[in-house]
């Protein structure tokens, strides 16, 4: 064991750390969005919208997060087409692949957790509201996402936990996160259990804070 | 004794017999992704330079040999925990990784070079064909000056690990945005899609990428040796391991000799890239 170079490779990687949260953010943000518009079109009542919600979160539920990535990053590079368009302006970096990567990926999977949340808000609530005289797309947005969100939290929490690790993938296409920045000490230093030893801790700990704000806002939001 | 017993004790005994099989036979570790060294064929098997040079040398040492796939950025770390005995990978003997591991004399030697897609503005640098960095004479250092001045806010696309990452890290040729890929298949992608505005690696990984796509690769600046390119390609040997050390060394003599190594070398690289 060189201790050594664990601790002076502790800073190094602390800071990538930085990237890997940037990373899990923007996607999680991005995610939520995505997650939540189809979540909306899985409950709704036309087949043809329905199944389209449902292919999408088929595809990326059903296949490898590397291989969404290395679709996107180095297979969509290869259309000479695309090269030409305002896209590639995106396309070109390797952060914004990775972050579409991840956005449809998180998003595939908040879409199928808020759809069962969704579905498990009991009738009477939405009946009481509409009672009251609430128009129906009050009581959606007032009742039945807020009831959603709360009931998803403990699913949409290990999410993010998944989320968080799958940012390791980003390594693959050249992006310097945790797991990057520790596979390049690593090709100086020949060293990789001193150095994942480092980097596993330091995500242990992103783990650890995670959970417990989900853990917090569980309790705050508690119905009891 | 009841099956269940049975069946561990002969999985047991049939791993004591594959261990034992596989203990006299010298094991070599090549990544099989960086053509004409070693790469594979469509079926799957090890093909390149190395990969028949590894084996005419066990045969002068008088050993039989596996030859067995490994990903680059983990090839050294991998020899270091006995996953294999020896690297035959396209590998420079560097003064960075004989702090890790022993090298045998070189047996080819290969030179570094910048390539750019036609057309780019970095096409025609004015440099002289050839610069050596171990003692960079004036003409080197005037080459190196223009390579800054051209590569300055370029992203340089590189396979990770390798002399040509450490090249320009060294910042020998200014702030260059260095992007690192696993393999050089990647690398060539991303190079030919232009998200690189240049890569740096074996001249003969560029030309053989350009020959077999058709993409319009071509090479540009000097080409690169000596320094932290290294000097030469050999094979690389855990520290302890003294005996198989001598044992290549030795083959290598014979090899060199015999005329095996230039004449492997000029089949699969289209030159006598042998040392």
């Amino acid at each position: 064991m060189d201790l050594e170079l664990m601790v002076n490779s502790f800073p190094k990687l602390l800071s990538a750390a930085v990237i890997t949260l940037k990373l899990l953010s923007v996607s999680l943000i991005i995610g939520l969005f995505i997650g939540l518009f189809f979540a909306i079109l899985r409950l709704n009542k036309n087949i043809f919208i329905n199944k389209l919600a449902y292919v999408y979160s088929y595809v990326f539920r059903g296949t490898p997060l590397l291989v969404q990535i290395f679709i996107i990053y180095f297979g969509l590079g290869q259309i000479e087409y695309l090269r030409s368009t305002v896209l590639w302006v995106i396309l070109k970096e390797p952060y914004w692949c990775a972050i579409i990567a991840f956005a449809l990926n998180t998003g595939a999977y908040t879409s199928e957790i808020l759809r069962s949340a969704f579905q498990t808000i009991k009738p009477g609530i939405i009946e009481a509201g509409k009672s009251l005289g609430i128009s129906n797309k009050v009581v959606f947005y007032k009742i039945q996402i807020p009831i959603a969100i709360r009931q998803s939290l403990p699913a949409y929490g290990n999410e993010i936990i998944l989320m968080m690790k799958g940012t390791s993938l980003a390594s693959t296409v050249t992006i310097m996160d945790l797991t990057g920045v520790a596979k390049y000490i690593i090709s100086t230093t020949f060293k990789p259990i001193e150095v994942f030893i480092v980097a596993g801790g330091i995500y242990l700990f992103m783990t650890f804070i995670i959970h417990n704000a989900i853990k917090f806002l569980e309790k705050k939001h508690s119905f009891n | 004794m009841n099956i269940f017993k049975k069946t561990i004790f002969s999985v047991l005994f049939s791993l004591l017999i594959i261990g034992n099989v596989n203990a006299d036979k010298i094991k070599i570790g090549t990544e099989g992704a960086y053509p004409p060294w070693n790469s594979k064929s469509e079926a799957g098997k090890l093909i390149g330079f190395e990969v028949e040079l590894a084996y005419t040398l066990c045969r002068y040492i008088g050993q039989q040999c596996v030859i067995v796939e490994q990903d680059w950025d983990g090839m050294i770390p991998a020899l270091i925990m006995r996953k294999f005995d020896a690297i035959m990978a396209g590998m420079s003997i560097t003064a960075e990784r004989q702090k890790a591991i022993s090298f045998s004399q070189g047996y080819a030697d290969e030179v570094a070079s910048l390539a750019v897609m036609k057309g780019s503005s970095l096409e025609g640098l004015d440099t002289p064909a050839g610069i050596n960095l171990t003692k960079p004479n004036s003409d080197a250092k005037k080459a190196l000056k223009t390579l800054t001045g051209a590569l300055a806010g370029k992203t340089v696309c590189v396979q990770t690990a390798t002399i040509h990452q450490n090249f320009l890290d060294s910042g020998d040729v200014g702030k260059v945005n260095v992007r690192t890929y696993k393999t050089q298949d990647e690398v060539n992608l991303d190079l030919a899609s232009g998200r690189c505005d240049a890569a740096l690696a074996a001249a003969v990984a560029f030309s053989d990428y350009a020959e077999k796509s058709g993409k319009p690769v071509v090479l540009t600046g000097p080409t690169f040796s000596g320094g932290a390119f290294g000097n030469g390609v050999g094979v690389g040997i855990r520290k302890d391991d003294t005996e198989l050390l001598n044992a290549f060394n030795k083959a290598i003599d014979k090899a060199r000799k015999n005329g095996d190594i230039s004449r492997i070398a000029t089949k699969w690289f289209g030159f006598d890239a042998s040392m």
